[in-house]
């Protein structure tokens, strides 16, 4: 459901900071963060430097949420309008969830399906220069009940994921919660116990932190092993 | 008497101290302090973010603005707080200094705000105010072709200085005292900003130009320096 990004991969990684030149060469191509200029591939991008076979980009540090089609966010009910719902996404965009993309709706006061306040994990379905269009039609997404929300720099998103979702997972099962993480840095953790919601939240708040540690999912096991 | 010895006994080609940090405000989404010797700034940026009022919006690219702002207890003799003429002139020769390299056209419709306080002020405000929010703006992660590096050269009576302080400023011996503030791109060295107070013949403004570059390139690998220290530790 989620996309993830590799965690380690081969390529050697250095940082980089916007005009720096990354690498040489008429081969490569540049992809996001980088421009091409002469022979040279140059960052635009304040971040890590990352070379996959052709494509050259840059891996952002820092920097707030830009929507991108097909992203699963979760975001907050701001305002209803008579045929959809405004979302805060935490983006610099306005995200708008039409009527016409909610699956079950039956007629009635839209604030009996989404009030204000109320949080919801969609999809990015469009985004043109004016505002992100959402849906809700798919698995997993919908209205969060019950459990906490906390946030985290978006960029650090794909470190709590992990490879192939194997960070996320362990902390489910490790702590029994279910966990929902939006591209956007929002997360919602919903477990039995509050008890164990905290501990979800420690363990995320401790990748995020730990974020370039080398063999984090190794640290991650430690770090449960620790807390029995 | 010519002026054959500085005020603060540097060499003429050398500037002040300078140190520059990043990631110094937790709350900005992008911040950064940079110095020449007592003169400091700090910069922080916010955004991309949502555009209000709606009407200012740019529906083909980013708008940029900028604050420069100096503290009232930045100065000597207390400085009224507020936006004053000279501050408002700043304010916008930095933002058309910083949206030469900043690619605003991945933010449409949005706006991106650089605030610049300084803490402490000896002459070269504004090019420590630039130096700094270069790096912000770096840290913010928004998308640059490349930074910028400022530096202030003068003209005191007939000798070319690096770094003006206020003193040199207010020189008025000889030819009297010219301040110039320039600030150059990293890597094309394209100028981004030139200002001139003052007189100065047209061969030894080439040569001050020239100056300004080779100071300009310390600066930016001090820039750099500070940019990858704050990128080790996140």
């Amino acid at each position: 459901m989620i996309k993830t990004e590799t965690e380690e991969t081969e390529s050697k990684r250095e940082l980089i900071v916007p005009g720096e030149a990354i690498i040489k060469g008429k081969d490569y191509l540049p992809g996001d963060g980088a421009r091409r200029e002469g022979e040279e591939i140059i960052a635009t991008r304040f971040g890590l430097s990352d070379i996959s076979g052709r494509l050259v980009k840059v891996i952002p540090l820092s920097g707030i949420y830009m929507p991108r089609i097909g992203n699963v966010v979760i975001g907050r009910v701001i305002d209803m309008t008579f045929n959809g719902w405004i979302i805060d996404i935490k983006a610099p965009y306005l995200a708008f969830l039409p009527l016409a993309e909610c699956p079950k709706y039956v007629r009635g006061d839209l604030s009996e399906y989404h009030d204000i306040g109320d949080m919801i994990c969609c999809k990015v379905l469009s985004f043109r220069g004016k505002g992100v269009d959402l849906t809700i039609m798919g698995r997993g997404l919908g209205k969060l009940e019950d459990g906490m929300i906390i946030y985290i720099n978006s960029n650090k998103v794909p470190r709590v994921i992990g490879r192939d979702g194997s960070m996320i997972n362990l902390i489910k099962e490790e702590t029994k919660c279910e966990i929902v993480v939006g591209q956007n840095g929002l997360i919602w953790i919903s477990g039995k116990t509050i008890e164990e919601e905290l501990k979800a939240k420690e363990a995320i708040l401790f990748v995020v932190e730990k974020s370039f540690v080398g063999g984090l999912t190794e640290k991650v096991k430690e770090y449960f092993g620790g807390k029995k | 008497m010519a002026y054959t010895k500085r005020f603060d006994g540097r060499k003429f080609d050398e500037p002040r101290e300078m140190e520059a940090k990043v990631g110094v405000i937790k709350n900005a989404d992008g911040s950064a302090m940079f110095r020449f010797g007592d003169t400091i700034a700090v910069a922080a940026v916010y955004g991309p973010k949502l555009f209000h009022p709606q009407h200012m919006q740019n529906p083909q690219k980013g708008v940029l603005r900028c604050n420069y702002d100096m503290l009232s207890f930045s100065v000597n003799e207390r400085k009224k707080p507020g936006t004053s003429r000279r501050s408002q002139e700043i304010s916008k020769v930095t933002e058309w200094a910083l949206s030469s390299v900043v690619n605003l056209d991945s933010y449409k419709n949005t706006v991106v705000d650089v605030h610049i306080m300084i803490l402490q002020a000896n002459a070269s405000t504004r090019c420590a105010g630039i130096n700094a929010a270069a790096l912000a703006l770096a840290h913010a992660g928004i998308s640059m072709k490349e930074l910028v590096s400022s530096v202030s050269i003068g003209k005191i009576d007939d000798k070319l200085v690096v770094d003006v302080i206020k003193e040199e400023e207010d020189y008025e011996d000889g030819e009297g005292a010219t301040d110039i503030a320039m600030a150059f791109m990293s890597k094309s060295g394209d100028i981004a900003l030139l200002q001139l107070d003052g007189k100065i013949r047209p061969a030894e403004l080439k040569e001050a130009i020239k100056l300004g570059e080779k100071t300009s390139k310390d600066i930016y690998e001090l820039q750099k320096k500070a940019l990858k220290k704050i990128g080790e530790e996140s």
